[in-house]
């Protein structure tokens, strides 16, 4: 069986960054293994801009921003494999793979690092009766098939789903000539970046609107039409407050879950909120020498903190093959809990013998907050209250926790994260 | 004076941000967090401007769409004529990123550029 140090699951912003960092940290034996034609991960078929601000101080767009480390890639001799899909990680860190050249086969890693980013939700959002005629998509594909191919799904569209791709979607088939018509939230909030909702939206004069779902799909063998209606707070539509529009095309845009399957057969523990691994303040699982980045630990909507997060896992891979492939720790875990408003942390323990000087700590709130505080508890004592103009479900947050307070407190057990009025 | 309020598009932050204006005239801008902010939204509210992106048709490549953005902010009102100006386009491959696609599209004195590498087929 060949061995790699480091085996890098996905070549997206994730897995290359991973595997940048690692090689920049010294480890020589690298293997990124891609199931695409290409690298570059979702980037690919992102091609507006507003990436990167924040690594590279300019606006790039997604397949820039993919290049910037595709480059390094070849610069630094990494190898890796195109058109190749994993298709088993075992709990000993034995990865199976396959592609049409070499067909099946099994390599050993020293450390694995995952990085398979998120796929669309399924259908299930749309759970009204009668018949699926052609002209619904999801909202990834009608960008793949939009940016990649060429080819547009349709003339006029309803978009169920305020995520940052129906969005950015809106945007797009305007550009290329389609009316679109409304974009129906079934939340009373977005789970979309702000920016996109007055670039993609309001600037079209596209509205939005919140508290509402798709009741009807008219058409046999097309979408004819589609009816909306507003929805209670107990999220049942509300009779008498239906609107048809006429359309031919519905994409809906409902969400990204991690793609986790490998994960799941590794036997990694996962967190249900995120339905992303279960990580250390070294981005590793439960899985000694098994680590995650990107997407697949949990979704982000900037690409900069993929990168960012990616580079840490790259680092840390690299110092535990270098260590032998064994953990090198003292002392007790202390647990990060998300509660009243805060719906999880990434990582979900630190052990302070092992962090960073400074650690960042991310997290997603569960609904819209206006003016209120994020707090941090060493177990009772609050000793982090920061507040914060607005924080919404659609964009993550984060506090910095630093080694050298954490010192002071050799026996906490518990450090709570939560959003509070005052 | 009026007061607009905007949502900064710098980047995802969306920091929200209040510009008090008269005609042209910006007398003060809060909320924003970087400098970016202050200048987009001084900006927004006396020109605004659109990074556009989008793709065109690609000849004799290994793909047949390579994206394209405009090189830098263009006004507003021209989005849609740029769009227009880009369907029309044809490049041949090889394309590498930043090579000029359109120079100086609608006279806006900005250029459009590939932004991804399509090898010859
Ligand atoms: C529509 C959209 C718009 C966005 N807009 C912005 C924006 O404007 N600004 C911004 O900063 N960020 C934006 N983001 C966020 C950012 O692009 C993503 O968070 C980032 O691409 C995630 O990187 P990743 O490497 O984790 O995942 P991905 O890019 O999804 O990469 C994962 C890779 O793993 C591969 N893979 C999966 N399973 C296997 C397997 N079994 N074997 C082999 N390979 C496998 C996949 O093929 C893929 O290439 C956007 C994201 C989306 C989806
Ligand atoms: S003001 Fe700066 S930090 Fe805030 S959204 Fe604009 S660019 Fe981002």
């Amino acid at each position: 069986m060949t061995s790699y140090d480091i085996v890098i699951v996905g070549g997206g912003p994730a897995g290359l960054a991973a595997a940048v960092s690692a090689k920049k940290a010294g480890t020589d034996s690298i293997l990124i293994i891609e199931r695409d034609k290409e690298l570059g991960g979702i980037l690919n078929q992102c091609i507006h801009n507003g990436f990167g601000l924040h690594t590279f101080k300019e606006e790039l767009t997604g397949p820039e921003y993919a290049y910037r480390f595709i480059e390094q890639v070849y610069d630094l001799g990494i190898e890796y494999k195109l058109d190749t899909m994993v298709m088993d990680i075992s709990h000993d860190k034995v990865v199976t793979a396959m592609n049409r050249t070499e067909g099946m086969f099994q390599i050993q890693a020293g450390a694995v690092i995952l990085a398979m980013g998120c796929r669309e939700r399924p259908r299930g959002a749309l759970n009204i009766p009668g018949y699926r005629p052609a002209g619904i998509y999801s909202a990834g594909t009608a960008q793949r098939l939009v940016n990649m191919e060429g080819y547009m799904p349709g003339r006029e569209v309803v978009i169920l789903g305020s995520g940052d791709i129906g969005l950015i979607m809106a945007r797009r088939m305007t550009f290329e000539g389609a009316t679109v018509k409304v974009v129906a939230e079934l939340m009373p909030f977005s789970g979309g970046l702000k920016r996109n909702i007055v670039q993609c939206l309001d600037d079209y004069g596209i509205p939005l609107k919140l508290s509402h779902t798709v009741v009807d799909i008219e058409g046999k063998e097309r979408v004819k039409a589609v009816t909306i209606a507003e929805v209670g707070p107990d999220m049942k539509p509300i009779p008498g407050t239906e609107e048809r529009y006429t359309c031919d095309t519905l994409l809906l845009s409902t969400g990204l879950i991690p793609e986790n399957e490998l994960s799941r057969g590794a036997g990694v523990e996962m967190n249900p909120v995120t339905s992303g691994p279960v990580v250390n303040e070294v981005l590793e699982t439960n899985i000694p020498g098994v680590f995650a980045c990107g997407n697949v630990l949990h979704v982000h909507d900037l690409v900069d903190y993929v990168s960012e997060e990616a580079t840490r896992a790259g680092e840390n891979a690299a110092k535990y093959v270098q260590n032998g492939c064994k953990d090198e720790k003292e002392g007790s875990d202390i647990r990060l809990v998300a509660t009243e408003g805060a719906r999880y942390t990434v990582p979900c323990t630190v052990n302070v013998s092992r962090m960073d000087e400074n650690l960042t700590v991310r997290f997603r709130v569960g609904a819209v907050f206006k003016d209120s505080f994020v707090s941090v508890y060493f177990d009772d004592e609050r000793v982090q209250h920061r507040k914060k103009r607005i924080m919404a479900p659609g964009e993550m947050e984060q506090v910095i926790l630093q080694k050298k307070k954490l010192a002071d407190y050799p026996d906490l057990k518990t450090i709570t994260i939560k959003i509070e009025a005052e | 004076m009026e007061k607009k309020n905007l949502t900064c598009i710098g980047c995802p932050m969306g920091c929200q941000i209040t510009v008090e204006v008269e005609g042209e005239e910006v007398f003060s801008v809060t909320g924003n967090t970087c400098a970016i902010g202050d200048k987009y939204a001084r900006q927004e509210v006396t020109h605004p401007e659109r990074t556009v992106t989008s793709t065109v048709t690609v000849t004799g490549g290994e793909k047949d769409r390579c994206s394209v953005k405009t090189k830098g902010n263009i006004p507003k009102e021209k989005i849609f004529a740029c769009m227009d100006a880009i369907d029309h386009v044809k490049v041949a491959a090889p394309v590498r990123i930043g090579d000029v696609v359109i120079e100086n599209v609608c006279g806006t004195g900005v250029d459009v550029v590939a932004t991804k590498n399509v090898d010859a087929a």
